[in-house]
């Protein structure tokens, strides 16, 4: 019996990493250098500045403020 | 009250910001460019059917891999950089900048997550024309990536397609067509993508150069050199094409950065393009007496930059004195406004802003307690009856508070009028508001000047080395050009320097502004503390640096052990 088309991308991707060389030194660099993005950088030194406020009416009172108040 | 922005916190964070566009600019050429040869190559084997061409193929596609691998996400760090460095500017103009950043990442997700796959794990699993399908849509996917992320840029430096709503301070998208087809966002595109063939071009042809010099790999060095400097070849033609498409749009749309370009401080009819110079160190002003070159040779085509820039020989360039004192006629018929009149429209527009948003504040307060107001009002015109002699005559308390409250919020609503009305006629000015002084328009003139000889004068050299090498490769005479071999090889660094060149003019060439006319970096950043900025500089830095030698260690390892093509 044919397998399911699921099974057969599953199978594709599955033989795919298996098959790899260099591709899993790759993959290891991608998942490394994706975690200190994401989870190191990210959080710890790239927090959003307007994340502070609570809505967008905030957000856009603390933003036109400092437009009007630099101008000075 | 709100501190003076820190210069340094400016300088940091546009550092910060060139840091990593700049090693994001070492990977995305080397994809777009790279991506299109192996792309030719599998192309080849599936018209011929030859294996040594599939094989020459997976070869290219293994460096590709490790450089996509290496290069992917290190451009989500701009926008990190947005929501932290920059936010006043993300708020500022984030609905239009967000759109084709949106779509960038969702036609990256599907298309080049969908096909590089394929690509990679799909030899001998797929039929030969869905896998070379699936080659030119994974580098189609990249390219189209490519393009949202310029026409964000090309927005920056060309701001249409938008209204500014006081409302929610905000620039709102009125036309996508004109955000996604403006003339400046198609030609950088074009011009970008382009200089990412010649690096990719010159990748191939510099690492088979290598194979010929250590004399091996022949017949695959020799034959990836056809195919790299032909399209090489094309890439540069075409790219003088889209960068005379460019000099045109800065021509128009910013002639500050094409005087800085040109180290024009006298504009006049008629004029010559600057082929080398140095400037003058000694002129510390756009306006004193001071030679603007120590030396310079002009490129002999005379009035070649008025044509350049217009179309026709004697027409008028602007210098940065005349763009700053204004009064001269600009291509649309206008008479430019002096730097001092934009920055007195800019304060105009800014000022409107804020008496915009006090208006609305009243105007919100009266809607809100108009029955405590009325009564306010009720009791001041008694305490005022009770003041005035017995003969005054105060009739309907009651009736003269809603009049006077009625005329007040008449009044509340023409304010908020005409500060809508002010901020709207001056709003192509807003950004001049944020300027001190006439001279703080002009962007660092030596590393504009310089940059650009950089980029067109490596331009002009590949060129030249793309046809010689294009004429030896097919007189199967390159194999005996060690001098060329060698060339080609060093000229891979060269390439790459055009292109990062080439975005110096793009980027330094437009300051002050974050947004062309409408926000400059000053008031566009976060307030943050600059050592936080140095710290993440230094992060970004380490990091990156890290990468890049994983990528070079890689890839060094890969070329050394070559393709592998039994050439027999």
């Amino acid at each position: 019996m044919e397998k399911s088309v699921l099974k057969r991308v599953l199978s594709f991707y599955v033989e795919g990493f298996r098959s790899m060389t260099i591709g899993k030194t790759l993959w290891l660099i991608i998942l490394v250098k994706l975690f200190v993005m994401f989870v190191f950088l990210k959080i710890f030194f790239f927090p959003s500045y307007l994340g502070k406020f609570d809505n967008a009416a905030e957000k856009q009172e603390y933003v036109s403020n400092e437009l009007i108040q630099r101008a000075k | 009250m709100i501190a003076e922005i820190d210069i340094s916190l400016i300088d940091w964070s546009r550092a910060q910001f060139a840091l990593t566009a700049f090693y994001h600019w070492l990977f995305v050429p080397l994809t777009l460019g790279l991506g299109i040869v192996q792309a030719v190559m599998e192309t080849i084997y599936y018209k011929t059917g030859d294996e040594f061409w599939k094989k020459t193929a997976k070869f290219w596609m293994k460096l590709f891999g490790i450089n996509f691998a290496i290069g992917v996400a290190t451009g989500l760090i701009l926008e990190f950089e947005f929501g932290t460095n920059w936010s006043n500017y993300s708020w500022f103009v984030g609905d239009i900048f967000g759109a084709p950043l949106a779509i960038e990442g969702v036609v990256a997700f599907f298309m080049e997550a969908t096909f590089i796959a394929v690509m990679f794990f799909g030899w001998n699993k797929v039929g030969k024309g869905f896998h070379l399908a699936s080659t030119w849509l994974t580098i189609l996917g990249a390219t189209i990536s490519a393009f949202w992320i310029l026409v964000a840029n090309g927005w920056m430096q060309y701001p249409a397609g938008m209204g500014f709503n006081p409302d929610t301070v905000r620039n709102e998208m009125e036309s996508f067509w004109a955000v996604a087809f403006s003339p400046v966002a198609i030609n950088k595109f074009f011009h970008t993508v382009l200089s990412g063939w010649i690096i990719g071009a010159m990748f191939v042809a510099g690492i088979s150069s290598w194979y010929l010099l250590r004399k091996r790999e022949m017949k695959f060095a020799l034959a990836s050199i056809k195919v790299a400097v032909v399209f090489g070849l094309i890439a540069c033609l075409l790219s003088i094409w889209t960068g005379d498409g460019s000099a045109s749009q800065v021509a128009e749309k910013q002639p500050m950065k094409l005087a800085a370009m040109e180290g024009l401080y006298e504009g006049d009819n008629g004029v010559n393009l600057v082929g080398i110079g140095i400037l003058n160190p000694g002129k510390k002003e756009y306006n004193d007496n001071e030679k603007a070159f120590l030396f310079k040779i002009d490129v002999p085509i005379p009035k070649f930059l008025s044509y350049l820039a217009f179309g026709k020989f004697n027409a008028y360039v602007p210098g940065i004195k005349n763009i700053l004192d204004g009064g001269y006629k600009q291509p649309d018929g206008t008479v430019a406004l002096s730097a001092n009149e934009k920055i007195a429209r800019g304060k105009l527009a800014i000022d409107a802003l804020s008496g915009y948003k006090k208006a609305k504040a009243d105007s919100a307060l009266y809607a809100n307690k108009a029955d405590s107001i009325k009564l306010a009002l009720a009791a001041e015109i008694e305490n005022y009856a009770e003041t005035v002699s017995d003969d005054t005559e105060v009739t309907s308390e009651v009736l003269t508070a809603d009049e006077l409250f009625s005329g007040k919020a008449a009044e509340i609503q023409t304010r908020i009028a005409d500060s809508r009305k002010q901020l709207d006629d001056n709003f192509d000015y807003f950004g001049y508001g944020y300027i001190k002084e006439p001279k703080d328009l002009i962007p660092p003139l030596s590393l504009t000047f310089y940059a650009f000889r950089v980029m067109v004068i490596l331009g002009g050299f590949l060129l030249l080395l793309f046809a010689l090498a294009t004429y030896f490769s097919y007189k199967n005479k390159f194999e005996a050009k060690r001098w060329l071999q060698w060339t080609c090889l060093i000229s891979i660094f060269l390439a790459i320097f055009a292109g990062q060149a080439g975005w110096v003019v793009a980027e330094v060439g437009r300051q002050p502004w974050a947004i062309q006319d409408i926000l400059p970096t000053s008031a566009a950043i976060s307030q943050l503390s600059a050592s936080s900025v140095q710290l993440t500089f230094f992060i970004f830095l380490a990091l990156f640096t890290v990468l890049l030698i994983a990528e070079l260690k890689i890839l060094t390892s890969a070329i050394k052990k070559g393709p592998q093509i039994n050439e027999q």
